[in-house]
């Protein structure tokens, strides 16, 4: 009965998304008040709906409700009750749900944050929004049905969930990832509404601009939390493997990263109008692909989802009516739009620019390669595969410009930028950043890796443009503190951002570089020594979890004659998936990280096991963190405030 | 002038689409996919056989000539419905090397006694490092390998009678 209430709910809300869609845009076209003024409360009824289905199916997994074929598949009744509130959103159909809440939710949060707005603007924006999510409604409905029965035989038990997913970063990366993706919806239901209304100014920017900054964070979070998952949960030790179900996340960051800094642009100059809307359909665009790429089975990945060519067909009719619909009528309206800008070769805007265009190549470039299999397999050329070394090689270059252009980019004023000796500076802190970055690979090891040193000249670069940034505010100030007190939130934010990302920066060059890892093979009492550790092997310990069943290493790790730490790498069993899986045994400094994995058992009884360490790769998340809380503090600014 | 320009990004996520619509499509009628390493010789690593301690490397095996290498584990129902077939082609003469994938030894040992033993070897591949070499999908898989190491062909999902009739033993033959 409650399945039933669930699917009830879902063709309620799916109707009623259809109505939040239409009905505004009607009353838009006929400047009908009372009409526009139903988008608000049709979404929230919308959401209130797909809320209670969302419950409904938590619910079934809970009470282990196996009459339920998706149940089934996801869950088993010795699963701990966290890890099936999570299963909800392990598979196909409860993801799929999950995204839906996700859209409805940041509709809701529109409607209900938006009394400033015109009304003609919001109910066009909360139309737009409520027309996406109709699609995706249908596509549960049509194709991916979470509450389907399994009658009349219905299990005894569950198949569990897949041991890979029962982790806390899998509880947690899915809805990060959704709220990111599903957030742009928001930044492109704005662009959509300033086409089909014409309203489009700096207002229209300072609008958009939260909403794109949260779902930013979301995304940036969600990233960094499935690497860190992938680092300790596949026992490989990597923390990115270019594999298309990454890059479906990272594209859209990318884009995101760069509407961003556009709408800056937008804002405070009210330039780059075109390519800010066409930015903002484009990071949605980025959102829906992945989605699509994830879900249709169309690119094989490493970690790839259950394929479906049907489910694929309709996501790739979804992708058509919202992309190619949404720039069709960008092409048709777009030229309306007043560009009243003119800006310095040396200026805020042309660093801007230089920021858009290398975000937004690199997204593409990743993108073609991404495709590059799929257009060469339809080309008759046989499947190919495109691997990591090419990818970096073609990123690496225009990451690295990058950060060498937020080093200039963050000191420059808008418009243009005037000060005396600013050039003599900027060759100063060229040498400086050269001499002190080259010293320091130098310190580390090694001065002459190509990548190694103009990673560390760009970390040094971009420290300094922050020193002098800071400087230049509170130079000849009677009261520092409170000058750096006064300063806007969003200033914080941009340093912050910045600083975050030559974290990562930092993190990438030192674990490519430095890393070392070793594969033994180890009895009982064996001794490891090994980049300065001295590891001793006790032997293996039997554990038993609830669903599962482990072979525990036991390492004791000394430095220099001491103790440091013991580290439990596992060889874990799921017996009712029948998976084996590897949980890595790390002992994790914010300079370097010990990590063992144990490999497979001889039948001698020996283990093989496979020990890594790896420098800074803490600041990989870290700088991820950093970049967020940057983002966080751009909201928080003070004049969105005063808009709200 | 400038309206063309804007028609740019629609012309391009067009194309786009339409290059998905075919890959979708054809992704419908075909369960023979090709491999990342088609032609391309068996990827190195030493694999424990699942009798016995040795570790082998599989390319070494091609030396004696042609093998089909078959990725399968118990836990697999497609595995089980296959098995038959390859027992008739062991019978057949055809050297079958299995690759018993994400599995356990014992668990796998049972099989083999309990459903005949088609393979003249068979390899450990617990964690799925060699499938991942491969480029598995999934099990079951059957790989071509001719007397030089060199992988010819792949068949993605169980192979049936009808598929070694139609298509494969011509394959197997010209290897």
């Amino acid at each position: 009965m409650i399945p039933e209430l669930g699917l009830y709910a879902i063709i309620l809300a799916t109707i009623l998304s259809g109505l939040a869609g239409l009905l505004p845009l009607l009353g838009w076209r006929w400047q009908y008040a009372n009409l526009m003024g139903t988008a608000k409360p049709l979404t929230l009824v919308t959401t209130g709906f797909i809320g209670l289905a969302f419950m409904l199916l938590v619910y079934a997994f809970v009470v282990d409700d196996f009459s339920l074929a998706y149940v089934v598949i996801q869950s088993t009744t010795t699963l701990p009750v966290y890890y099936k509130v999570s299963a909800v959103w392990g598979g196909h159909e409860g993801s799929m749900v999950l995204w839906v809440l996700m859209l409805s939710g940041w509709g809701a949060a529109v409607a209900l944050a938006s009394r400033s707005l015109p009304q003609d603007l919001v109910s066009v924006v909360l139309a737009v929004i409520n027309l996406v999510l109709f699609g995706f409604m249908l596509f549960i409905l049509l194709t991916s049905n979470p509450f389907e029965r399994v009658l009349p035989n219905i299990p005894m038990d569950g198949q569990d969930l897949n041991p890979l997913l029962q982790d806390i970063g899998l509880i947690l990366h899915p809805p990060l990832l959704y709220m990111g993706y599903v957030g742009f919806a928001v930044a492109f239901a704005f662009a959509v509404a300033a086409l089909i209304t014409g309203q489009f100014d700096s207002a229209w920017a300072r609008w958009a601009r939260p909403w794109t900054d949260i779902a930013w964070v979301f995304l940036t979070l969600g990233i960094a939390l499935g690497s860190w998952w992938a680092y300790y949960e596949l026992g490989w030790g990597g923390w990115w493997f270019w594999d298309p179900v990454e890059n479906a996340s990272l594209m859209p960051w990318l884009v995101g990263t760069a509407l961003m800094h556009s709408l800056a642009v937008t804002e405070k100059r009210s330039g780059f109008k075109v390519w800010t809307v066409l930015l903002a359909i484009f990071a949605f665009a980025y959102s829906l692909l992945g989605t699509f790429l994830v879900r249709s089975g169309v690119l094989t990945s490493v970690h790839a989802f259950a394929n479906d060519p049907d489910r694929g067909m309709f996501i790739l009719g979804l992708l058509t009516i919202t992309v190619a619909g949404s720039l069709l009528l960008f092409a048709l309206r777009a030229n309306r739009f007043k560009e009243s800008i003119s800006f310095n070769l040396l200026s805020r805007e042309s660093f801007l620019l230089i920021n858009n265009v290398l975000l937004v190549v690199s997204a593409f470039i990743i993108l073609a390669l991404t495709l590059m299999p799929l257009v060469w397999d339809a080309m008759g050329g046989g499947s190919i595969s495109i691997g990591a070394p090419f990818f970096n090689m073609m990123i690496n270059p225009i990451a690295l410009l990058l950060v060498f252009a937020v080093g200039v980019g963050q000191l420059l004023r808008w418009k243009q930028h005037k000060q005396d000796g600013f050039g003599r500076w900027l060759l100063v802190m060229l040498v400086a950043s050269v001499v002190l970055g080259w010293g320091w690979a130098w310190w580390m090891g090694d001065a002459l890796s190509i990548w190694l040193v103009v990673s560390a000249v760009s970390i040094v670069w971009v420290l300094l443009s922050t020193g002098r940034e800071i400087h230049h505010r509170i130079a000849g100030k009677a009261n520092k503190w409170q000058v750096l007190r006064r300063q806007q939130p969003s200033w914080y934010g941009m340093m912050c951002g910045h600083l975050g990302v030559i974290m990562v920066v930092l993190g990438a060059a030192f674990v490519t570089h430095f890393e070392e890892k070793i594969d033994v093979r180890l009895v009982d009492g064996d001794r490891i020594e090994f980049a300065g550790y001295d590891l001793h092997y006790k032997g293996i310990k039997h554990v038993e979890g609830p669903n599962w069943v482990s072979d525990t290493g036991v390492f004791d790790v000394y430095r220099g004659g001491e103790l440091v730490t013991t580290l439990y790498p596992e060889k874990r069993f799921y017996t009712v998936a029948r998976q084996m899986m590897t949980e890595a045994g790390i002992d994790d400094r914010l300079y370097r990280d010990l990590y063992v994995s144990l490999g497979e058992q001889l039948d001698s009884g020996a283990w093989t096991a496979r020990i890594q360490v790896k420098p800074y790769v803490r600041f990989l998340w870290l700088g991820a963190l950093v970049m967020s809380l940057g983002g966080v503090l751009a909201v928080l600014d003070r004049r969105y405030r005063r808009q709200a | 002038m400038k309206k063309v320009w804007l028609l740019l990004p629609f012309t391009f996520v067009f194309a786009l689409i339409v290059v998905f619509f075919f890959a979708l499509r054809d992704e419908t009628d075909s369960s023979i996919l090709e491999s990342a390493l088609l032609n391309q010789p068996l990827p190195e690593r030493p694999l424990k056989l699942l009798d016995g301690d040795e570790m082998i490397n599989l390319a070494e095996v091609a030396q004696d000539g042609p093998f089909l290498l078959n990725i399968w584990g118990t836990w697999c129902p497609a595995c089980r419905t296959e098995h038959p077939v390859l027992n008739e082609l062991a019978a057949q003469g055809i050297r079958i090397v299995g690759v018993n994938y994400k599995d356990e030894p014992l668990a796998a040992k049972k099989w083999l006694i309990e459903l005949h033993n088609p393979y003249f070897l068979n390899v450990e591949d617990p964690i799925g490092n060699y499938g991942l070499d491969l480029g598995v999908y999934g099990a079951p898989e059957t790989y071509f390998i001719d007397g030089q190491g060199i992988i010819r062909h792949r068949v993605v999902g169980e192979v049936t009678r009808t598929m070694w009739r139609e298509e494969l033993q011509s394959i197997w033959e010209s290897l």
